[in-house]
């Protein structure tokens, strides 16, 4: 995994892995690596790994049983949550980014439409 | 619960004739974190290292290990990799572990071999034939290698290339433990930064910035890097 070192490195591997429970890449209940192992495979410190594991404790995402480790939720409501949130980011930061370059949502309907069509195409 | 303060270094000013190597220094290290040292060459790490190493009195100031005055006994917390290549030409890398096996009582001669297990350096080989990216490496197993608290590696990633660097971390973060601290000296900020939990900014012997990495780019919204360099550019 790059990181970019103008954003704390713990909040880039959290996303990472919101994105792999949404996509599908990492199953409900799924046992998550050690914060050793972790760390040793992402080549980051520890203390970041432990960091991302109790915020997304927190988030309820993950849980921890004691003395086994740390395992994705396996409850659908929160994935389903997530995956919620994540897409609502993405659609405000497009609206946003749309509306300052002068597009109507007449016209940003309209481009989804041909862009999605051109792309679909052209799989 | 409070971690022991196993490292404290307060008001430490070191002088050399009439130049000012170090001026008021104060940092207390937590156990278990990763500390970068970081500033131009000139600025005072390798001084600031050599002193809490017991290699360099302080002028003024004190620095305490485990809540004790730095002695010839600190020794025994402390493991020091200096930046130079210290080794004798014509030893083999398998001697020198031997040598540090017999010097230290710490040393863990075991997980030296096992760390150099993963490396290319060729243990039969003589330190004469070693890249200075193997001596790089050799040298970072051997301080990490001593089981103490404090491991102070003066500029690890200098004059090595950019494979053996990546090697180098890694071991950094292998040997990283609940109990110890690790400061590293270097000014290759953007290539160590992610493996820090806390930087240090030396500049002109003062301590211009102290803080955990996460929460600086948090707040400036830079990298730790993007950050030196601003403290740095007009230095």
């Amino acid at each position: 995994m790059e990181f970019n070192n103008n954003i704390p490195i713990y909040m880039q591997v959290i996303e990472r892995i919101k994105q792999d429970i949404v996509s599908g890449k990492l199953k409900p209940g799924e046992k998550m690596p050690s914060s050793r192992e972790y760390s040793n495979e992402l080549g980051i410190n520890f203390n970041t790994v432990a960091r991302v594991y109790k915020e997304l404790e927190n988030e309820k995402i993950v849980f921890t049983k004691r003395g086994l480790g740390t395992f994705i939720t396996e409850s659908d409501q929160i994935i389903e949550k997530l995956r919620y949130t994540m897409a609502k980011n993405q659609i405000t930061a497009f609206i946003d980014g749309m509306k300052q370059l002068g597009y109507t949502k007449e016209d940003m309907i309209k481009f989804i439409e041909t862009e999605n069509n051109y792309l679909e195409g052209n799989e | 619960m409070n971690k022991l303060s196993v490292l404290k270094i307060t008001d430490l000013t070191k002088r050399y004739y009439n130049k000012t190597a170090l001026e008021n220094v104060s940092l207390d290290f937590e156990q278990g974190k990763i500390y970068g040292l970081l500033g131009p060459n000139g600025s005072g790490k390798t001084t600031l290292m050599k002193v809490v190493a017991g290699l360099h009195k302080q002028t003024s100031g004190s620095v305490l290990i485990n809540d004790e005055m730095l002695s010839y006994k600190s020794k025994a917390y402390i493991s020091y990799m200096p930046t130079e290549n210290y080794m004798y030409d014509n030893f083999k890398a398998i001697d020198i572990l031997k040598f540090y096996n017999t010097m230290y009582e710490d040393f863990r001669y075991d997980y030296a071999l096992n760390l150099l297990n993963d490396i290319d350096v060729n243990l039969d080989s003589k330190i004469s034939k070693l890249s200075s990216g193997q001596i790089g490496k050799l040298k970072t197993v051997i301080a990490l290698s001593r089981n103490v608290q404090i491991y102070l590696l003066d500029e690890p990633l200098n004059g090595v290339d950019v494979l053996s660097r990546d090697t180098i971390m890694d071991l950094i973060i292998k040997s990283q433990s609940e109990n110890k601290i690790i400061i590293i000296s270097t000014h290759l900020v953007s290539e160590i930064e992610k493996i820090l939990d806390a930087v240090i900014f030396l500049k002109e012997g003062i301590v211009e910035v102290f803080g955990d990495a996460e929460e600086l780019r948090q707040e400036r919204q830079l990298s730790v890097e993007g950050i030196y360099k601003e403290v740095f550019r007009n230095a």
